[in-house]
């Protein structure tokens, strides 16, 4: 059932990689594709303003994974949401986001019609209420081909035919004719798959694609997506809460607390030396295989903040077991590690977390740019 | 695999509950017939803790709603404490089930939503009139404090005025407080964050110290059962895998389906190239029309026309391991990419 998707992208019948709605420059691999800069959300409620997302930013290159991992309430589904432009109406979003160059902050929904599906598509958590339950799969899939590229109906068939099979489903003819009731979860998440990668995106969201699916079934559609995104050169925004999903997945990856970025960095790094301590947290609450049974966890006491009343100074100084006075007051910035300038973190009192929890092996990759400190000092 | 068999089972008179030929099939239709749980066997010793894994659709949540009677299995024996569950009805099956409680998967949509922490708590006590009324507000008010709720706060309120990890300390003080032996937790931290399941976890190992409860743990995380549990059963399509001690089994899977759900599991370590490892290919077949012989062939890198005809039968291949498998893995051995990959869908 592995299929090789490098042959079946070329063989579309169709072209659909290039641009077609819009005029935007072609971005090489390697450049930058997508540029946030202070983006905040804000939703209006009954009970205040609710600060979703607290002034991220990143730049996004094509070819990369930037993983963003966070627990539930730190605002990472509202900043791909953000991005994407698919935020409901009582929702405000200042600040910039850059996409090939042209600011889509302020862009209408009409405009961003073009940008989705088309430049930037996205895959959801749960693909049976993402799917219209009362089309065919041939329908869904077909929908942004129409709606894109002048395609006639027999080369949107041949096409979404080709998709299924690049996505590794078994008898996908059989497959076109079916409602998303007759499928599998991890069939349904490869159709969600094939319905974001037809028009040939440049980037992809993945908004916890996995989360409700089997461990085996989740390890199949990672690698799917990993080899789309590796055979398309497309940048992907890997959304999730498993820090062991990212960890072998992304090239980046960004951690969040309370609407914000609390540490960044390419993920060999940010795991080698964890520097937040709310990463470290993170890591040493998960249950690992190599511990002994009964291994008593790590958890993080209390809950995250309130968006609509967030503490002063540091936000996860009320649960943080190295917060200081200075914490409570005195909100810190995300900086740049001294010794690695790839890798940001906002945090007074840095831990030196070296492998938390995790097995760091001895010969890994050309070695990092980090220099020794104790030689520099 | 997932085979038949009894060579993993310990004395009758030693344990508190034990399943015996369990079987739980569902109608479909005029014509079909679910194969949900085909012939499991198993025994929990007082004071274990049963860690049951495996994908959905094999059996593990059936299986601990039979336990209950929800609904009553097709057929087999459901001995608690020496009794035959499957054959009591009426007020008897009544007064068992208060030895007997669930905590379910979802926290929020498992309480009921308009009524108080309190009531909720006290239900199990006021059906059954235990003690005075003093006494038991007496008891909800500890058993709110022990499961680290403010009873102050927290008994007046309503379900949705809590976040899921605190919902589920409600449900677990719930299932507790009339004093059960045995406690089922299906899937009790698979709706929580990673930080908030920690701390479940740790609130569940807890109670078990200090009320000496018994435990059947429902899970799809092998971490996770791993950290809890005392001995593992691995289910695939309604019948068991492998059953033995975590700290042998995970170290070295005898089933290849063990394995494989093994290397399956993302780890926190970029290290690990994800590629690298084995994944299963295809899906879980139909319950409707399960595979002959050991269920787990038609995914199975080792299967061969024995495994077709043959249902494997349980069988010791370490101190406390046991597997269902014609072919199983010798220590040290494992899957290869190779022979993964090249297996049928």
């Amino acid at each position: 059932m592995k299929s090789d998707p490098a042959v079946a992208v070329r063989d579309l019948p169709v072209d659909t990689t290039a641009s077609h709605d819009l005029d935007l420059p072609a971005i090489a691999p390697g450049e930058v594709l997508l540029e946030v800069e202070d983006l905040t959300t804000t939703f209006s409620s009954a009970r205040g303003p609710v600060r979703a997302v607290r002034g991220v930013s990143f730049e996004l290159r094509r070819g990369r994974t930037l993983g963003i991992v966070g627990e539930s309430g730190s605002g990472k589904s509202v900043l791909s949401r953000s991005i994407m432009g698919l935020v409901p109406s009582n929702a405000t979003r200042t600040g910039h986001v850059r996409f090939a160059g042209t600011e889509i902050l302020d862009a209408s929904a009409k405009t961003m019609r073009g940008y989705w599906g088309d430049q930037m598509a996205m895959v959801f958590q749960d693909p049976m209420t993402a799917l219209n339950p009362v089309l065919r799969v041939e329908q869904q899939i077909t929908e942004s081909l129409h709606e894109h590229i002048d395609i006639t109906k027999a080369e949107a068939r041949a096409t979404a035919l080709q998709l299924l099979e690049s996505v590794g489903i078994p008898e996908p003819k059989r497959r076109l004719r079916m409602y998303p009731h007759e499928l599998s979860g991890g069939m349904r998440q490869r159709i969600m798959i094939a319905i974001a990668l037809a028009c040939g995106p440049q980037l992809l969201f993945a908004d916890e694609p996995t989360t409700a699916l089997d461990v085996t079934v989740q390890a199949q559609i990672l690698d799917l997506l990993q080899g789309m995104q590796r055979d398309r050169q497309m940048a992907m925004i890997l959304v999730t809460h498993d820090l062991g999903v990212v960890a072998g997945r992304a090239h980046d990856i960004a951690v969040m607390y309370a609407g914000r970025v609390v540490e960044q960095a390419p993920a060999r790094e940010l795991f080698a030396h964890v520097r937040h301590p709310y990463t470290e947290a993170l890591l040493r609450s998960i249950p690992k295989l190599d511990m002994a049974k009964h291994t008593r966890l790590d958890a993080i006491g209390g809950r995250p903040p309130d968006l609509v009343n967030l503490p002063d100074g540091c936000k996860f100084a009320p649960r943080c077991p190295h917060a200081q006075d200075r914490c409570h007051v005195d909100d810190p910035a995300l900086t740049a590690d001294p010794a690695m300038a790839e890798h940001l973190f906002a945090c007074h009192f840095p831990v030196s977390g070296v492998g938390v929890g995790v097995t760091v092996p001895v010969a890994v990759e050309p070695p990092s740019a980090r220099p020794d400190p104790e030689v520099q000092a | 695999m997932a085979g038949i068999g009894t060579a993993h089972l310990r004395s009758p008179e030693e344990a508190l509950l034990r399943l015996e030929d369990l079987v739980v099939e569902f109608r479909s239709g005029r014509r079909h017939t679910v194969h949900a749980v085909t012939g499991v066997n198993l025994d929990v010793l007082p004071g274990e803790t049963l860690g049951l894994v495996g994908e959905s659709g094999c059996g593990k949540s059936t299986t601990g709603k039979a336990i209950m009677q929800l609904p009553a299995p097709t057929s087999g024996r459901v001995l608690f404490d020496g009794k035959d569950l499957t054959q009591l009805s009426g007020s008897a099956l009544r007064a068992m089930r208060t030895r007997i409680q669930m905590i379910f998967q979802d926290p929020i949509s498992s309480l009921n939503p308009r009524r108080k922490v309190e009531d909720i708590v006290a239900e199990g006590l006021d059906i059954w009139n235990t003690g005075t009324q003093e006494e038991r507000d007496t008891k909800v008010e500890d058993m709110l404090l022990t499961v680290g709720l403010d009873p102050a706060v927290a008994r007046g309120r309503r379900p949705f005025q809590f976040s899921g990890g605190q919902c589920q300390r409600i449900s677990i003080a719930r299932a507790v407080v009339t004093e059960p032996q045995l406690i089922v937790c299906d899937e009790p931290v698979s709706a929580l964050d990673v930080s908030v399941q920690a701390q479940i976890l740790n609130l569940l190992e807890d109670m078990k110290a200090r009320y000496g409860l018994t435990m059947i743990f429902i899970a799809h995380d092998l971490a996770v059962v791993k950290n809890i549990s005392d001995r593992v059963a691995v289910m695939y399509l309604g019948r068991l895998c492998e059953v033995g001690d975590p700290d042998v089994l995970y170290r070295q899977p005898a089933h290849p389906y063990t394995a494989a759900l093994l290397s399956a599991i993302p780890v926190a370590d970029p290290a690990v190239r994800p590629e690298e490892r084995h994944t299963l290919a295809g899906e879980i077949p139909s319950p409707l029309s399960p595979p002959s012989g050991c269920r787990f062939r038609t995914r199975c890198p080792r299967a061969d026309e024995r495994c077709r005809d043959e249902v494997p039968e349980m069988r010791q291949v370490a101190d406390d391991q046991f597997v269902a498998c014609h072919h199983p893995l010798a220590p040290g051995e494992s899957l290869t990419a190779v022979s993964l990959n090249g297996a049928s869908v």
